[in-house]
């Protein structure tokens, strides 16, 4: 393993302590370490917009902390959900007073820790409302979209439902947009190369050489399909097709496309597969609004990428324009 | 009476910790076919914490299995944390006031700290969880008492049950948690769940058969 660690125990400490030395402007540890909070949270007033995840996805999660973005991240191990205590101590340095919206993915681990925090912030008076997103079109069929993992739509869902509460929206308001902005989003990963949890220190699955994984999740969850690695063109076709033929957008539609790297991957070939994705998405007499490309959402250091693409309407289009300042590129 | 004090059985939870800290890479490794492999580690960091919290003073059973699910509950987290927090948080309730545990007071605190389980997670037997183990454990128990058997003969036909189960996760396809996206292909291994379940349920059972043979 050719990796820069000290302890592989400690990795995630490690990495929250160098974050915060890089980001003083902008973000602050919580009494417990692993809360990452915008340096202003508590906004008094403004409904406060946190999420949580497991580490290994950096820039995700605790690089969208920020202005009028996150006011919280409750952070876990690698790829490991953060404790209810962390969900709960982000709720908590999130409360400006008008109620909390946790807004993660949907994971067995975040499902159970939310919920037992939900519970302990209603203890503490605050009321926590919440969304799951769901927008890997390969982890389940459309009928069963609640069974569907959350990925790199998240990112547009917080951006979003941030947006919206710090334009003093009400706390369902703000649940309703961001439920909104993960229901337009569709996404699909495709895998080139596995990753290792430092921990571990061998691959947790394997891809052969020339091969490619279809649908693969974003710890490496297994996708659709195993098959011989195509174009660029080609797999940038076959992305938009599986993520659109689940979309069933009129023509004329506005999107926003989110190309993210999964770790290893040049930033240059997410650049080549948005070549043919913008192409793909023109000839179906969609227009693109939005187009973010680079590594937002990672896993470690899989050689792979997502895309992500968001159905837009005036207010998801004037949410995604508010102006934000966060370690994250968006 | 087949019984075994509360007050001075607090070291059980010590050997329990000790066995899953052994096991840190074996429960990786499996959990390495079908999930992320971090299981072990995972488990391993959450058990040692708990008993280095633990170590000095001896401490009743309860207090200590209440230890370990706050331990698990509020430092582990992934689906592990939560799910075997509440497990040995259940475990702590049903035995708290306890002064001597009986079967019958064994048998009430694996029933809570199953049905503590069943509350956050929605598994049921057959799906290829720690269930898997836990479930049949208890109704081996409950049943070996039923037919009066001894304590600890009872024991020993939850250890053997929880084994049985564990092993009949190798013919299951997942139906929940990260490893129910690999459909059949999670077939043909052991679930890591029900594997470091059993060793739980073992050592939890063989540290209240030495403590029944300590107390004769």
């Amino acid at each position: 393993m050719q990796r820069f660690i000290n302890d592989p125990d400690l990795v995630v400490e490690d990495t929250v302590r160098g974050f915060v030395k890089a980001h003083r402007d902008l973000v602050k540890l919580g009494e417990n370490p692993k809360v990452v909070a915008y340096v202003e949270a508590p906004i008094r007033g403004k409904v406060g917009v946190i999420t949580g995840g497991g580490s290994g996805h950096e820039p995700a999660f605790v690089g969208y902390v920020g202005r009028n973005m996150l006011d919280a991240v409750a952070v876990g191990e690698i790829f490991s959900s953060p404790t209810a205590k962390s969900f709960h101590d982000a709720m908590k340095i999130a409360d400006g007073g008008r109620g909390v919206v946790c807004l993660y993915g949907n994971y067995a681990g975040d499902n159970m820790n939310v919920k037992m925090a939900v519970k302990l912030a209603a203890k503490d008076g605050v009321e926590v409302l919440t969304v799951v997103a769901n927008d890997d079109v390969c982890s389940a069929p459309l009928d069963q979209r609640e069974k569907r993992r959350g990925v790199a739509g998240e990112i547009l869902m917080w951006k979003c439902g941030a947006a919206k509460a710090a334009l003093g929206a009400s706390l369902q308001e703000v649940q309703a947009t961001a439920q909104k902005a993960i229901d337009n989003c569709r996404s699909i990963g495709v895998g080139l190369g596995p990753c290792t949890l430092p921990a571990v220190g061998h691959p947790n699955f394997n891809i052969e050489a020339g091969k490619m994984e279809v649908g693969i999740g974003h710890h490496g969850e297994p996708g659709t399909h195993v098959e011989p690695l195509k174009t660029a063109a080609e797999v940038a076709r076959d992305m938009v097709k599986a993520v659109l033929d689940d979309h069933n957008l009129p023509s004329g539609a506005e999107v926003a496309v989110l190309i993210s790297g999964l770790g290893a991957t040049p930033t240059n070939e997410l650049y080549i597969l948005n070549d043919t994705v913008d192409d793909e998405v023109h000839a179906r007499g969609l227009k693109v609004a939005r187009a973010y490309i680079g590594n937002f959402f990672t896993s470690l250091e899989m050689v792979g990428a997502t895309l992500t693409i968001m159905a837009l309407d005036e207010e998801l289009k004037q949410l995604l324009a508010v102006e934000v300042a966060c370690p994250a590129p968006l | 009476m087949q019984a075994f004090s509360n007050a001075g059985s607090g070291d059980i939870v010590l050997a329990i910790a000790r066995r899953i800290v052994e096991n840190r890479s074996y429960l990786s490794d499996i959990d390495g076919l079908i999930g992320d492999g971090d299981h072990g580690v995972n488990m391993a960091k959450g058990f040692s914490l708990a008993a280095e919290r633990l170590r000095g003073e001896p401490r009743p059973l309860a207090a200590s299995l209440a230890a370990l699910g706050d331990v698990l509950m509020t430092e582990i987290g992934g689906s592990m944390g939560p799910l075997y927090g509440v497990m040995f948080s259940g475990f702590a309730e049903a035995l708290d006031g306890v002064e001597e545990i009986d079967a019958a007071a064994f048998e009430r605190m694996l029933r809570h700290g199953l049905e503590e389980v069943q509350s956050i997670g929605a598994a049921k037997v057959g799906d290829k969880t720690l269930i898997d183990a836990f479930a049949p454990a208890l109704e081996a128990f409950s049943a070996a008492t039923a037919k009066g058997e001894s304590f600890a003969a009872a024991l020993d036909a939850l250890i053997a049950a929880a084994e049985k189960g564990r092993d009949s996760t190798i013919d299951l396809v997942a139906k929940i948690g990260r490893a129910a996206r690999l459909g059949e292909r999670s077939r043909g291994v052991l679930d890591p769940g029900a594997t470091s379940c059993a060793i739980i349920l073992r050592s939890l059972a063989e540290g209240a058969k030495a403590k029944l043979a300590g107390a004769q």
